[in-house]
């Protein structure tokens, strides 16, 4: 089947040089990192997770996205979800590369990596991180391929891809809830030490991942002769409404408890998040633009005719995409790092080699997304066509 | 083809045989230009023993001179590296402009309200603005780094010192997330051309591992009391903590102690005098 892939039209040859570009880009910056240390970066001792850590979090939101049409689907019988289905597993795959490489391009000493399997360490969530992340990944390959080679072949997919399905669904949420237990139960970071971390990182995920396959829906649609389907891209945009809105809501309750509570170690990190805290209000501007955006998009999402307006709704999941993106990646990292446990305020920006770094990994995991579509949207071009 | 695998089985058999006979003559042979077969594996007597291990600092004995020296003892043999010292460019050419935000630090001075977050009030007295407040890793009962790390490269030791290995660590820095007291420092980048004098008798680590106090663990194996101990002039007192006869226990029972963060129920094993 993997030979669809090397047959694309010039425009599917250029993005993917483009996309490799990035990539080369990327990894010389990275072998810089890699001799350096992270002394390329902008992190500090007060800030010791930045970009790659923050981008790390939202994409594991993406991934467990896509559970949001494997449900329905799967568990439900909803038959308008069946031809993108197969596009939410692979969007969880190109998710998760990134997320593990992100991991990687993170550490201090990437050779030691193994460590986690040789000495593992039930304590740490990070091993439980490890074992989901990389056991949703498998799911999700073994899944997609065998049922869209099923598909090729004009066969009902083999009996086990079924039970593998079931699985996939607790480990998608899964993910995140085992990513957002990372940050909650840390004592001294007040703005993580919520029990509502990880409904509000599904609930963002949710959001985020949808909008983004309907997105890609609309490039699909654009560039194959594949089409997802109307009523498919508009139930997906329900579900985004809905996520979007409880995120939202989420974080209200957050900022209500912490306001009207007005425990210092709760909330002095939300101060510094949208009003600046001892005269330091880098992330000011992004956070209200973060909550602007997801705001707007609510309101465009609930109000049916301008959730139905093909036109505007690609622009309303790029507000989500971007509002999330924001939100969680950077907000997440900033507000629970500034200020330090010893009240010091050290504010954080990504250094440009960092961004590079970041970049390619955005770009290998797209790459992966392109080649997997390509070959879901070709095959369903065969069958039908 | 029965014959050929035959003689091949008794060729390997052969081969085999030599080298279990040869065994012993070349473990002979190793031994004897070493000296002893085994190394021995032996007590020493002087070291210092302690159900865990505690420190108790004394405000009132805290002044500038006596937090500087400290610093000063624990970081210079500890080949902690220091980012204002003047890089020879000859040793470690093209060495990069430093980001003091990255610096490293296992035991220093802090003001009260950044050492006691939440605990200073309005009314605070005088003194208190001013003194320098030494604050290092606390040693927990119940370390929250311990139970972060994800290859069990920071630990606890029996006696209470919460210690690292450095060859295991990966650099992950969920240890210093972790941490309620920014006690954790992370080698950003090789800190070696930042050692003045490297202290051969302590390792020096490399880039992309986390570092912190060790309570002079190795002090406390040959017998020796730990640095900052010897340099505070009395201020700094460390001992059994669960040894009711001990030096530092008395100084509890005398004394009103505070420790840092107590809500959070880590169990700090360091104590000051206020």
């Amino acid at each position: 089947m993997l030979e669809i892939a090397i047959k694309g039209s010039k425009n599917y040859w250029l993005w993917i040089l483009c996309l490799l570009a990035v990539i080369g880009a990327g990894a010389i910056a990275y072998i810089d990192q890699f001799m350096n240390g992270l002394m390329i970066t902008g992190m500090s001792r007060d800030v010791t997770w930045g970009f790659y850590i923050a981008n790390f979090t939202f994409l594991v939101g993406v991934a467990a996205g896509g559970v949001m049409v494997v449900i329905p689907y799967y568990l439900h019988d909803y038959e308008r979800f069946h031809r993108i289905t197969i596009l939410g597993e692979f969007l969880a795959v190109g998710s998760l590369v990134m997320c593990l490489l992100f991991i990687v391009v993170d550490l201090g000493q990437p050779i030691r990596m193994l460590n986690v399997i040789f000495y593992p360490s039930p304590k740490s969530m990070l091993f439980y991180d490890m074992i989901v992340l990389n056991g949703y990944l498998f799911l999700n390959i073994v899944v997609g391929w065998k049922v869209l080679e099923a598909e090729r072949n004009q066969v009902a997919p083999v009996w086990w891809t079924k039970p593998l399905v079931y699985l996939s669904i607790p480990f998608a949420i899964g993910i995140h809830t085992v990513t957002a237990f990372l940050y909650c139960g840390l004592p001294g970071r007040g703005f993580w030490l919520t029990a509502i971390l990880a409904p509000r990182f599904l609930a963002s995920a949710f959001a985020a991942g949808p909008a983004f396959l309907i997105i890609l829906c609309y490039i699909i649609k654009k560039f194959t002769k594949f089409d997802p389907g109307w009523e498919a891209i508009q139930t997906l945009s329900k579900i985004v409404c809905y996520a979007i809105i409880a995120n939202i809501f989420f974080f209200f309750c957050e900022v209500f408890v912490a306001v009207y509570s007005g425990i210092p170690s709760h909330l002095t990190h939300l101060k510094y998040l949208f009003f600046g805290y001892h005269g330091h209000d880098m992330m000011v501007p992004w956070m209200w633009t973060s909550f602007i955006l997801m705001g707007t998009a609510a309101v465009f999402l609930v109000i049916p005719k301008l959730r139905s307006n093909p036109t505007l709704l690609p622009i309303t999941c790029g507000m989500v995409f971007v509002g999330a993106w924001i939100d969680k990646a950077l907000g997440m990292i900033a507000g629970g790092f500034v200020p330090s446990p010893l009240h010091h305020v050290t504010e954080y920006a990504p250094t440009g080699q960092e961004i590079l770094i970041s970049l390619a990994v955005w770009a290998t995991g797209f790459l992966v997304i392109t080649i997997l579509y390509k070959l879901a949207t070709t095959v369903k071009e065969e069958v039908r066509g | 083809m029965m014959e050929k695998s035959r003689r091949s089985f008794l060729k390997v058999a052969g081969i085999a045989a030599i080298g279990l006979g040869a065994a012993p003559a070349i473990n002979f042979a190793a031994s004897d230009s070493h000296g002893a077969a085994h190394a021995v594996k032996e007590k020493n007597e002087e070291a210092l023993h302690a159900h865990r291990w505690g420190m108790v600092i004394d405000l009132n004995k805290m002044n500038e001179d006596v937090a500087e020296a400290i610093k000063e003892a624990c970081h210079k043999a500890h080949n902690v590296p220091d980012f204002n010292h003047e890089v020879d460019g000859e040793k470690f050419p093209n060495t990069r402009p430093v980001d003091h935000h990255q610096e490293i630090k296992w035991i220093w001075s802090e003001e009260f309200d950044s050492a006691f977050p939440y605990k200073e009030d309005e009314f605070l007295a005088e003194k208190f603005h001013h003194l320098p407040i030494p604050v290092t890793c606390n040693h927990c009962k119940n370390a929250p780094c311990t139970q972060a790390c994800p290859t069990q490269a920071t630990f606890k030791r029996e006696d209470g010192i919460v210690i690292m290995d450095y060859h295991r660590c990966i650099g992950c820095r969920f240890c210093m997330a972790a941490c309620p007291f920014g006690a954790r420092s992370f080698n950003f980048r090789d800190p070696r051309p930042f050692i003045e004098e490297t202290d051969p008798s302590f390792p020096t680590r490399t880039k992309g591992v986390v570092e912190k106090c060790n309570l002079c663990a190795e002090r406390l194996a040959k017998g020796e009391r730990p640095h900052c101990e010897e340099a505070s002039e009395g201020a700094i007192v460390i001992g059994d903590l669960e040894n009711p006869e001990s030096e530092i226990r008395q100084l509890l029972a005398e004394n009103y102690t505070i420790r840092r963060k107590q809500s959070y129920g880590t169990e700090p094993s360091v104590y000051y005098i206020v």
